[in-house]
């Protein structure tokens, strides 16, 4: 009897091997089929909202915080920013350039495009990274990555490019798909002591409340930077809230445009192409 | 340097609703910087919005508002096309006024 359990075990085994696909078409990298899926999930699991709504982050969860939001918005407390950030852009660096001439379309209305990827150096460059590139061109020293200036001037930039689709594009280069896999690993992977990924909260758990806060989610979720966030008492740009997550979930969080956060932006807002640009936002 | 006062007042007949934000670090005096050392209070005390040459709201305020507040209120009377003015002085003597009008 024995043998003849193992034969059929094992012409069992055999044929499970024959109708399992080989390993690298399961996992052949498809961001146009994982954006889709992305938004549907979003899209299937609040049905009254549409696309472009999630923009506006925990303010598009319930009836109440939309309220809070229309009123917020008629005097938004990103405002001085905003006008510090269009006068820091505005003025020239010592030796008479400016941001404008590190930047397509004189930087105005270009946020949709960032990050993308540079197929010279073989990675993502997010806007921020840009903005200090650009300052150290032209022999200025670098901003903090996470907050004041730098959040000023990506808030002008994106108010410039307030409406507009983001447009990230993934150019047909192994490189570019790696970085892109890479970040939507990160997206997915558990870390910290309290073991959650940023999908936990973002994917899992959008409109539940996290103590007192309702969780954003994960759609859009970059569109509306940088932010104002009560919580703060100020501005943030998307690198403060990459590390801060990581604090909060008690991980320690990278450094501020580290390769593995530049991917993580990429995936990010590539999976929220076509939603408009919103930032500067105002969060609770 | 650019006013450290918004304000927007609206006029719907017979009051007017006023908002404003202000930019005012608001430092309660009990925050340690990241030297360890205590950031000395800095605060506005006093914040006053006058119409027609009388006070219409004062509000005397201490460390515990937040940074860069927001107010919002609303009074009987004002007039579309009138003079709103806002000012304030904080615990260091520092001070600044705008006027708005009233739409």
């Amino acid at each position: 009897m024995r043998p003849a359990i193992h034969i059929v075990s094992a012409a069992f085994a055999l044929a499970m091997l024959a109708l399992t696909p080989p390993a690298t078409a399961a996992e052949k990298i498809d961001p146009v089929a994982d954006a889709k899926a992305f938004q549907k999930f979003f899209t299937d699991k609040f049905p009254k909202l549409k696309p472009e709504d999630f923009v506006t982050g925990p303010y598009s969860m319930n009836e109440d915080l939309h309220r809070q939001w229309v009123e917020k918005e008629q005097f938004p407390p990103y405002e001085f920013s905003l006008e510090m950030g269009k006068e820091m852009f505005s003025t020239p660096f010592k030796n008479g350039k400016s941001y404008a001439d590190c930047f397509p379309n004189k930087g105005i209305g270009i946020r949709q495009n960032y990050p993308y990827f540079d197929d010279k150096e073989g990675k993502v460059i997010t806007l921020e990274l840009a903005l200090n590139r650009c300052r150290e061109t032209n022999g200025e020293p670098p901003l903090s990555y996470v907050k004041d200036e730098m959040a000023a001037l990506t808030a002008y930039m994106a108010y410039t490019s307030r409406g507009k689709p983001f447009d990230i594009k993934i150019p047909n280069d192994p490189r570019a798909l790696e970085a892109y896999q890479q970040g939507k690993e990160y997206f997915y992977t558990r870390r910290g002591q309290f073991n959650f990924s940023c999908a936990t909260c973002h994917v899992q758990s959008p409109g539940e409340r996290i103590r007192a806060e309702v969780l954003a989610p994960g759609l859009g979720i970059l569109n509306a930077m940088p932010i104002y966030r009560s919580e703060w008492s100020g501005m943030g740009t998307t690198s403060r809230r990459f590390t801060t997550c990581n604090s909060q979930i008690r991980g320690v969080p990278l450094n501020p445009q580290d390769d593995e956060y530049r991917n993580l932006e990429y995936y990010l807002s590539y999976v929220s192409n076509g939603l408009p640009i919103s930032g500067p936002g105002a969060r609770p | 340097m650019a006013s450290t006062i918004r304000v927007r007042a609206t006029s719907s007949g017979d009051t007017t609703e006023v908002q404003a934000l202000i930019q005012h670090p608001m430092d309660s005096g009990f925050v340690k910087d990241a030297k360890g050392e205590i950031i000395p209070a800095h605060f506005i005390q006093q914040l006053t919005f006058e119409y027609d040459g009388k006070p219409v709201f004062v509000a005397d305020w201490g460390g515990g508002v937040s940074k860069d507040p927001y107010v919002k209120f609303a009074f009987k009377g004002g007039k579309k096309g009138d003079d709103l003015k806002v000012s304030w002085v904080d615990n260091k003597g520092a001070t600044d006024t705008t006027t708005a009008k009233i739409v």
